[in-house]
């Protein structure tokens, strides 16, 4: 820029207004606002008349009347006499757990059909990338609905378990698999610490920490050995120990035992169930988005340069070690953000737990509560507000880890 | 009154707007076409057919009141609901009436101002188990898995029993009727529980329905009716009173076979009014004289609509226990056509 | 000299023979040997392999070879097979018109949904490929038109009064917008807007009623159709509403980027189904008190709005791919804002976001399959409604759920390969 004299500021006109390149932004930005008031306006009105004209208004107080239904699956104390919003917090908390599990098995299942994709076995490869192909080009509420129908058709029904001429048995007579869910053995205490079952789990839990720090007492330790002399002393004894003695004091002491599932009645009794419903919904969200995670993690490996490999494998590096020491961390950087989002998409999809009856978040809130209540407005609201809350959540998350692996340039 | 609203080609066929203003009765007669809400699919109550074709005992309701409105039982658009959509739908004016097993309750009727203008089925909610479980009785169902099809009452009619018995159970809430059917034969549910009639229809489509027994124990009142918006009363009468010229027809032995005959004059006063060669009811509603007429001749009285599609010779063999008229120990009972 | 003969044992006198590999070094062993079992891990990966496609196959070949395709009802199906295994497909034969054209499409006018999609892939072809004569884009542009008229039917003066108005505003746009681009483009949308109330007032009352092609409410679309009628609108009307929300975003005025920012996150926060439940139980209260919009339309609303805000991320992605000097050239140039954007960078931004909007497509489309939520019939909607529950068919569960899962398999396969050629394509153009 040379010219530096200041426009004068007297000969302001209207038409700089359209034509002045300083001011239209402003003019743009005014008939922007202009619109976007007249939108809500209109909308807002329409609204207003429309409830008006049906004798309706908006009220949340429908939250604290007693929810008059019952949910099969709960994470917190909730009966029929809870409120609307205690069935609303049971839901949030379902929603919490399919969409973690997911997390956790998508990732699981994507990383290890990503590597074995590029693996040098061909079939290993073929058939990997056929599992790709078809999970990531069927709907995923299709997969949903074959899995739960899997789940519940082909699966023995407790009944088959009954009798002499049982049709079905329990596995190792620990585990009963029906296509109500699957029965495991529950852990507890026979002469806890405490009374409370909670706590001598958070013991337990404490038990856990403690290995873990002692864990890395010994590692650094050893590090710091390996630096002074340069031979790194033995420590894989030290660690199984430091994991197992504080685990088996506190299991010998308090008495671990654990209860069986027995069919009693009806359904299976005793023991730990995990809702059919839940399994669909979790295996089919990690099935699915494990596919892509898939081709996320193939990206991410084939995005490092051939070179590194070909350092690490001159350096005498056996290829396990080579991908677990060299490529992965690199990897990582390209795999991470749209892992995440693909764990952003889990939870979003796990609102179709609508489809195999799974109390998630849309099914308390966005269903039966909305069915019984009829609020629909004050329900859809706050389901997605929900929503936006956890997605802008796990995007914040994002963002910190983008901020902090990002390469630091000099 | 048809006002053209033009917001691009593609929404020309979207956009049909009626004044709401105006009346619904007079909507419906501008448009020519009834919309009707409907369940999704219940065999015998409102189903498609194999070639698309609506049929059942809320559809003749619906189909009767066209055949009032507009003379022709055709014209009728079937708007499928599900538990979630229905009020909205009816609330909103995209459905006229609402013919879709809704249970009659207090919040229905006066919290979300909807006006229920009579019984068409006098419900009850109802379980259903396999013969080889061996229950006999609602509350030997302790430990039970419990299929629940969403929708009327039902889940809290449910969560009420059993916490009354003080006996615990797994509920397993579905969505649709083809869902539960699936859940239940698989036997991934003990019990499957929604009304009665319902529990009827369902069996109807099971390959073994004799496999199935209906436990005797009847846990809640669920009256079954029509309903419109709050506030439009002379729609709200045209369809209160056409289900009550159904049930009156049964009383006096009118039926879609001898209606024409009965409507040239009979010497039963009652019949005359109703089928409008006496009197001036049809204008008061703002319809023709002989409304009631075709009403009938659209799919019979009420017991014949009854009879055809959940009676006892249809595969769904419900008998007519309270549905009965009056005159049979029925509660059945239409207000006099005077 | 001595000869070499006499000094030296052995000496060759000419090359060997050359002899074949040895037999595991080449051929199908070869191959065998480094493919599959080059060391023992992956022995044991090809076994496990083996045994999985073997198990897969085992189980699905007896099933689909013992296929029945012309009995009446599941139970004859089971009858004839006398408990072995065997698909009962004749569940498809009896009822591919549901599944394809939902159950209320007049089955007399299948002709013309069908002949839709056969235009479609005529009118995408030249957007698809580059190569095909530029003049086919009239037809593409023309398309929109026909097809509403073939799938909705009724009068055609309803569609051509829509394409008037497109015209309208094209014809005020190329006077106006010569010397200023907001102007021209007002009055565009203003002249589009006359247009279409003056034909809507024009149109005369019951001019469906007695039309070429019968009129077809849109509550009675269903099945696959469906399914194919929402992707398609859905995309092509997000595609210019999420390049306005990815100029929006990129805009250096905070109030239009505010407003695009908090529509993308927003939108891309919540699932698609609570988007469905607006549709379905909210949206209505949000129009005018005296007006009611279909289902069909609400629906298509809120799917546009929900993959507009992915395509507009997809190309803000292009944007911030293309390199500054770009931008820096337009303006050396004196390029106004408008003309910068519409022939330097948006060609370019969009080249490079071909595969993501592709990719978003794909996805859009399988999410279409949601709708049977909010009881529509689409294609899961019908084989989880109707078809499901009715008498005959009740329990056939993996021949209706497989031909779904191939329909879309087919469809969004073809698309994904399509992707990854044009990606191939465009990285060629660009080295």
């Amino acid at each position: 820029m040379t010219t530096l004299t200041d426009p004068p500021k007297a000969s302001f006109r209207l038409s700089m207004l359209i034509y002045d390149t300083r001011y239209r932004s402003l003019t743009f930005q005014a008939i922007a606002a202009i619109m976007l008031a007249l939108c809500i306006w209109f909308l807002g009105n329409n609204l207003i008349q429309n409830l008006r004209a049906a004798g309706l208004n908006i009220s949340y107080g429908f939250l604290g009347d007693p929810a008059g239904y019952d949910i099969n699956q709960r994470l917190v104390e909730y009966d029929s006499q809870s409120s609307h919003a205690k069935a609303a917090l049971v839901g949030i908390l379902n929603t919490l757990l399919v969409a973690v599990l997911a997390c956790i098995t998508a990732t699981v299942f994507g990383v290890i059909a990503g590597v074995l994709r590029l693996s040098n076995n061909w079939l290993v490869s073929k058939l990997m990338a056929v599992y790709v192909e078809i999970f990531r080009n069927i709907p995923v509420l299709i997969w949903i609905i074959i899995i739960f129908t899997i789940m519940t058709a082909v699966m023995p029904a407790p009944r088959d378990f009954r009798g002499d001429d049982a049709t079905a048995g329990m596995v190792l007579d620990l585990f009963a698999f029906t296509n109500r869910g699957v029965y495991i053995p529950m852990p507890y205490f026979q002469n806890g610490i405490f009374a409370n079952a909670a706590m001598n789990w958070i013991l337990v839990l404490a038990g856990f920490v403690l290995s873990l720090v002692i864990t890395r007492q010994i590692t650094s330790r050893a590090n710091a050995k390996q630096e002074a002399t340069g031979v790194r002393p033995r420590t894989l004894l030290p660690i199984l120990a430091a994991w197992f003695v504080p685990f088996a004091v506190l299991m010998l002491v308090m008495g671990l035992t654990f209860e069986v599932p027995a069919l009693k009645g009806f359904n299976f009794k005793g023991g730990i169930k995990v809702g059919g419903p839940l399994i669909a919904l979790w295996f089919a969200l990690s099935i699915y988005t494990g596919a892509f995670i898939a081709e996320n993690v193939r990206a991410g490996i084939q995005a490092i340069n051939k070179g590194q490999t070909e350092a690490a494998a001159a350096l005498g590096l056996r290829s396990g070690r080579i991908m677990n020491l060299v490529v992965l961390p690199q990897a990582l950087r390209v795999i991470i953000p749209p892992l995440i989002s693909q764990f952003l998409n889990i939870t979003k999809n796990s609102s179709l737990a609508i489809a195999v009856g799974y109390a998630d978040i849309t099914a308390t809130l966005g269903g039966i509560t909305l069915n019984q209540t009829g609020r629909a407005i004050e329900c859809v609201l706050l389901l997605m507000l929900f929503y936006l809350t956890a997605s802008l959540l796990i995007s914040m998350a994002m963002n910190f880890y983008n901020a902090s692996v990002k390469l630091k340039e000099r | 009154m048809k006002k053209s609203v033009f917001l691009g080609a593609l929404t020309v066929a979207g956009l049909a707007a009626g004044a709401a203003a105006a009346g619904t009765l007079d909507d419906v007669k501008a448009r020519g076409k009834l919309n009707c809400g409907v369940t999704t699919g219940l065999v015998g109550f409102a189903a498609p057919d194999a070639n698309g074709n609506w049929e059942g005992f809320d559809v003749g309701m619906c189909r009767a009141v066209a055949a009032a409105v507009l003379g022709d039982p055709a014209a009728v658009e079937f708007v499928p609901t599900t538990g979630k959509t229905r009020f909205t739908a009816l609330a909103s004016g995209e459905i006229d009436m609402l013919a879709r097993n809704t249970t009659w309750t207090f919040s229905r009727d006066v919290d979300l101002k909807f006006e229920f203008v009579g019984v068409n089925y006098y419900d009850g909610q109802g379980f259903m188990v396999p013969k080889e479980l061996g229950v006999s009785s609602a509350k030997e169902l302790d430990g039970a898995t419990v299929c629940i099809q969403t929708g009327t009452t039902t889940e809290l009619n449910l969560a009420d029993f059993f916490r009354s018995n003080n006996i615990s159970y797994e509920p397993v809430p579905v969505e649709t009727n083809a869902e539960s059917q699936q859940q239940y034969l698989s036997g991934a549910c003990d019990v499957y529980t929604t009304d009665a009639s319902g529990l009827a229809a369902t069996r109807a489509t099971f390959e073994a329905p004799g496999e199935h027994v209906v436990l005797p124990e009847i846990i809640s009142k669920e009256p079954l009716g029509p309903l419109v918006r709050h506030g439009d009363n002379e729609w709200g009468d045209v369809v209160r009173w056409t289900l009550n010229a159904l049930i009156s027809a049964e009383e006096l032995g009118v039926t879609s076979a001898n209606v024409a005959e009965l409507a040239a004059g009979t010497d039963v006063p009652e019949t005359n009014r109703l089928l409008g060669s006496e009197g001036t009811l049809g204008a008061m509603l703002g319809l023709d004289a002989d409304w009631a007429k075709k009403a009938i001749m659209a799919g019979g009285n009420y017991g014949e609509l009854f009879e055809k599609n959940i009676g006892e010779a249809t595969p769904i063999a419900l008998s007519r226990g309270l549905n009965a008229s009056y005159k049979d120990g029925g509660l059945l009972y239409s207000p006099p056509f005077r | 000299m001595a000869t070499p003969k006499d000094s030296i044992a052995f000496v060759a006198e000419g090359t060997l023979p050359q002899l074949d590999p040895p037999a595991n070094s080449v051929g199908p062993v070869k191959w065998l040997r480094e493919n599959l079992f080059s060391t023992p891990a992956n022995t044991l990966l090809t076994v496990a392999s083996f045994y999985v496609i073997y198990m897969i196959l085992g189980q699905v070949l007896p099933w689909v070879m013992n296929g029945l395709w012309t009995t009446g009802s599941l139970s004859e199906c089971r009858e004839i097979l006398q408990g072995e295994t065997g698909a009962c497909f004749s569940v498809l034969t009896e009822r591919w018109h549901q599944l394809l054209y939902g159950f209320k499409y007049p089955a007399s006018e299948y002709w013309r949904p069908n002949l839709a999609v056969v235009l479609l892939l005529v009118a995408a072809a030249p957007v698809l490929f580059f190569d095909l004569p530029r003049k086919l884009l009239i037809f593409t542009a023309l398309y929109p038109f026909i097809a509403y008229w073939l799938i909705w039917g009724g009068t055609i003066l309803a569609p051509v009064v829509g394409l008037l108005g497109f015209v309208g505003a094209g014809l005020v746009f190329r006077t106006l917008g010569r010397d200023n681009f907001a102007l021209g483009f007002i009055g565009a949308i203003g002249a589009a807007l006359v247009v279409w109330y003056v034909g809507g007032a024009l149109i005369p009352e019951g001019a469906s009623d007695n039309a070429v092609l019968q009129a077809v409410p849109s509550r009675d679309l269903g099945g696959f159709m469906l399914n194919l009628m929402l992707g398609v609108t859905c995309v092509s009307l997000s595609l210019p509403l999420g390049i306005a929300l990815a100029l929006g975003r990129q805009s250096n005025m905070p109030l239009i980027k505010g407003i695009c920012v908090v529509f993308i996150e927003f939108v891309r926060g919540v699932p698609l189904i609570t988007l469905l439940f607006v549709a379905s139980v909210m949206l209505s209260y949000f129009f005018p008190p005296d007006s009611t919009v279909d289902l069909f339309l609400r629906v298509v609303i809120m799917i546009t709005l929900f993959s507009s805000a992915y395509i507009a991320e997809v190309i803000r992605g292009g944007l911030a791919a293309l390199p500054k000097g770009q931008y820096e050239a337009a303006d050396s140039l004196g390029l106004a804002y408008p003309e910068a954007m519409r022939l330097i960078i948006l060609p370019q931004a969009l080249k490079i976001s071909i595969p993501g909007i592709v990719n978003v497509a794909v996805g859009l489309f399988k999410d279409t399959t949601l709708v049977s939520v909010i009881s529509m019939f689409d294609l899961v909607g019908m084989i989880r409604g109707p078809i499901l529950a009715s008498t005959e068919w009740n329990g056939v569960y993996w021949e209706l759920l497989g031909f779904a899962a191939l329909l879309f398999f087919v469809v969004c396969y073809g698309i994904s390969q399509y992707s990854q050629w044009l990606e191939r394509r465009l990285a060629t153009d660009h080295r």
